[in-house]
């Protein structure tokens, strides 16, 4: 008897819950992109993803040439504070980064 | 002791930071770019000899809009695509970061005048001269409007034309910064 009743009332909450608070992807990360510029060295670049995101030589590296060859690269997702913090970093090392959701 | 460094280029310094020898040419065109870099960022937030008032500081807000000098706009860039966004972003980061290049500058404008030739960096002065280097940099390649093409015409100029010197200039901070992060490199 106790199974018959609540199955349907659970039923019914859920989607009279979910349904109207449907926000637009409140969890889709930032990401903080960095931008190709003809003055930064390649070693630096690579150099300020070793030490500020404190990334392998490899995957900095390789982060660099995707920069370097593709014109951009994600270097880092997160929420957008932490998004904003690495932007403002990345300006700091003098590399041309911005930031969007990852849609 | 650390490793005597060759002449022009950084050396890692035991314990970390870098050393480089300058001669007098050298030591006055980097003080002169550093002091023109200065000049463009202009001065800070608090007048000289001015008690600094630590609530003031962190309740002012910096400019929503981009400079419209081509290297403070390329030194200080939009954050977001959207105008609205990027006006916030900047409003609340720009004077951090004019601070923060302006004190790097400083620090390299005063060891150079500590006395050389050899001058020798702790890991806290060699970070301000690699960032203090790639500003001026990228203020020299913004006002030559350098591009990757390595057959450039400004690799080609003649010895009259005006942009030689800053071509020679922005060459040879590009050897000495690749010489400094190769002696950071962790």
């Amino acid at each position: 008897m106790g199974t018959v009743s609540v199955a349907p009332a659970e039923i019914e909450r859920t989607e009279s819950s979910e349904a109207p608070f449907e926000v637009p992807e409140p969890d889709v990360p930032w990401v903080t992109l960095v931008h190709n510029d003809p003055v930064n060295l390649m070693s630096y670049v690579t150099y300020v993803f070793q030490t500020y995101f404190g990334y392998s030589k490899n995957k900095a590296t390789e982060l660099m040439k995707d920069v370097h060859y593709k014109g951009r690269a994600v270097v880092s997702s997160g929420t957008r504070e932490e998004m904003e913090r690495d932007v403002q970093a990345m300006h700091g090392y003098g590399l041309w980064a911005t930031m969007s959701q990852d849609r | 002791m650390s490793k005597r460094s060759r002449a022009g280029s950084f050396e890692p310094v035991r314990g970390g930071g870098a050393a480089i020898t300058l001669d007098q040419v050298e030591t006055s065109i980097l003080r002169s770019l550093a002091v023109q870099f200065l000049e463009l960022l202009g001065p800070g937030d608090a007048p000289a000899g001015a008690e600094p008032d630590p609530l003031a500081e962190l309740f002012a807000e910096g400019p929503t809009k981009p400079p419209e000098d081509p290297v403070l706009a390329r030194l200080f860039p939009d954050a977001y695509e959207e105008t609205a966004d990027a006006a916030e972003f900047r409003r609340f980061t720009e004077n951090d970061l004019r601070a923060r290049k302006r004190e790097d500058a400083l620090a390299m404008v005063r060891q150079l005048d500590s006395g050389g030739p050899r001058i020798q960096l702790d890991p806290d002065q060699a970070r301000q001269w690699l960032g203090a280097l790639n500003d001026l940099r990228l203020a020299l390649g913004t006002r030559l409007e350098v591009t990757e093409d390595e057959d450039d015409e400004l690799y080609r100029l003649s010895d009259d034309d005006p942009r030689k010197p800053l071509v020679m200039a922005y060459l040879w901070l590009g050897g000495l910064q690749e010489s400094l992060v190769e002696a950071l490199m962790p």
